[in-house]
């Protein structure tokens, strides 16, 4: 059994404070074009938000970049959307370190839906993923453990997905 | 000796709502464990698509009946941040005040069933009883007692009536005295030092890197709390300190919900020192813009998330919901192994589970 002791030593703690560096987005979106060049588009600035958009065979590049260049530490969200031509996994990645949210939208197409899983950077991806494959149909390559988390696992449609009709009745 | 997996629920007194955790034993000891969810999936996010934006402000009530009007709030600041409005002030000040009733109500629900899950029946029933008392105030505002439907796209839905502040101030002071008798209830317990203490350690590390949020979190000594570091309403203007701990372990997480009731009695009585006259609703329009926002909020159990995408109609695109028990939750491994199995019920007591909003 683990002992109580063990973590008693570490009393540092992650700091935190609001705001490190002013204009610290505009600081990781000029990183960010100059590291990824043009493997990232449509980069905007926001208060507190960095959005960028980039496709499937860079995004773990992109990712790995993030996690252990720029201390984005945790992924808040991961949203898959169904829209008429393509889906679209949104990840938000969020920064203990100094407050700011990227947002990254990666495009899947519709007759091949397949991405790169990110657990295995951030473990907290793990339900999310489970998640967006139950709803959308979305598989994530490399998944530890891809099966269905809230629908039963002999089910068979993907109910989120634009095409699965609700009866109103 | 021989391994063997335990179900324990979907019906079973620790599971607080229909859940299955699975547990994989040697002897004793734990080796493995898989907690399954969805036994209450209600397609809420579906049923989002499908109505329109007004409609779908009392159904985010149901997300979490332990605490209601977070959720409608983070529904509501949501679309408000798609729409593009601004809330009155006044509206803004009674928002933060409910809001930190509502985390009282729900850590004292929390108390009481966790007081219930390690075996201490007094605890359970003194602090259903407390919980009264926030209920009550809610029930003044709102009309109802557990899903209030009190905020409204563009404010909330009315004033304070007369009295509420007199009223207020009173049972914030006289609740405040009862969180020492409580305490007294449980540090003086041996019962509950040897259930609490040294179990369930989630390290700092793995806690950020699971995505775990809120009083779990901050006690594994992560200073983070999202109305102070990425503040939502008037946060900014209230003076409360982000409670966080050391032992990274069930007792640590207790400290974090005890210390959380009292700062938020302060904000309370702050937000009614510092509440402006003045409306507390402006008209909106019916139809949201094309395009994207977020909103995010400290609810009671961690960090909630509402994504929204506006297709120019009434109705929303897509309106996704990060649930922070969702993600705590899938963090159980981690804290399960290697501990008794008899822990397992203080262990996974201790993240206040919700399976309303974990299930969606």
């Amino acid at each position: 059994m683990q002992g109580k002791s063990d973590l008693r030593g570490e009393e540092t703690e992650v700091t935190v404070t609001r705001r490190v560096v002013a204009g610290i987005e505009s600081r990781i979106g000029r990183e960010l074009s100059a590291k990824m060049g043009g493997d990232i588009s449509d980069l905007k600035i926001g208060r507190g938000m960095v959005r960028l958009r980039t496709e499937r065979p860079s995004l773990l590049k992109l990712c790995r970049l993030l996690r252990d260049a720029m201390e984005f530490d945790h992924l808040s969200l991961l949203s898959a959307v169904d829209w008429d031509d393509r889906f679209e996994v949104v990840y938000h990645i969020f920064s203990y370190t100094n407050c700011c949210t990227m947002e990254v939208k990666v495009s899947v197409p519709k007759d091949d839906p397949r991405i790169d899983s990110v657990t295995p950077l951030w473990e907290g991806a793990n339900w999310h993923e489970r998640e967006a494959y139950d709803m959308m149909g979305i598989v994530f390559t490399n998944h530890p453990d891809p099966r269905r988390i809230l629908l039963p696992q002999e089910y068979e449609y993907f109910p989120l997905r634009k095409d699965f009709k609700m009866d109103l009745e | 000796m021989a391994e063997m997996w335990i179900n324990m629920g979907p019906q079973h007194p620790m599971t607080h709502g229909l859940w299955n955790l699975r547990v994989k034993v040697d002897g004793e000891v734990i080796v493995d464990a898989m907690p399954e969810i969805g036994y209450l999936h209600r397609g809420m996010e579906k049923i989002f698509e499908n109505k329109n934006y007004t409609q779908i402000g009392p159904i985010t009530d149901r997300l979490c009946y332990g605490s209601s009007i977070t959720w409608n709030h983070l529904y509501c600041m949501t679309v408000e941040n798609l729409i593009g409005v601004e809330v009155p002030e006044r509206a803004k000040y009674i928002r933060v005040m409910a809001i930190e009733i509502q985390r009282i109500a729900s850590h004292m629900m929390w108390l009481a069933a966790y007081a219930a899950d390690i075996g201490l029946l007094a605890g359970f029933v003194l602090a259903m009883r407390d919980r009264e008392i926030m209920v009550d105030l809610l029930q003044m505002l709102s009309g109802s007692r557990l899903t209030y439907n009190y905020s409204r796209i563009g404010g909330v839905a009315a004033d304070l009536p007369p009295e509420f502040e007199r009223d207020c101030l009173r049972a914030i002071d006289f609740f405040e005295k009862r969180i020492e008798e409580h305490e007294t209830l449980y540090r003086d317990s041996k019962i509950f030092l040897m259930r609490s203490e040294g179990l369930g350690i989630l390290s700092r590390e793995d806690a950020i890197n699971l995505g775990v949020t809120g009083p779990t979190l901050r006690a594994s000594n992560v200073k983070y709390d999202v109305r102070k570091h990425n503040s939502y309403e008037v946060y900014d203007e209230m003076d409360f300190e982000v409670q966080c701990h050391s032992d990274c372990d069930v007792y640590g997480r207790y400290v974090v919900r005890m210390n959380e009731m009292r700062e938020s009695c302060n904000i309370v009585r702050q937000a009614l020192k510092k509440m402006p006259k003045g409306p507390v609703r402006v008209k909106t329009p019916m139809y949201a813009p094309e395009g994207d926002a977020i909103g995010r909020v400290e609810d009671p159990r961690g960090e909630g998330i509402m994504y929204v995408i506006g297709d120019g109609t009434d109705k929303p695109y897509r309106l996704k919901v990060r649930s922070p028990l969702f993600v705590t939750l899938s963090a159980a491994k981690k804290m399960l192994v290697g501990y008794k199995v008899a822990d397992v019920v203080s262990i996974m007591g201790s993240i206040d589970v919700c399976m309303g909003e974990t299930d969606k």
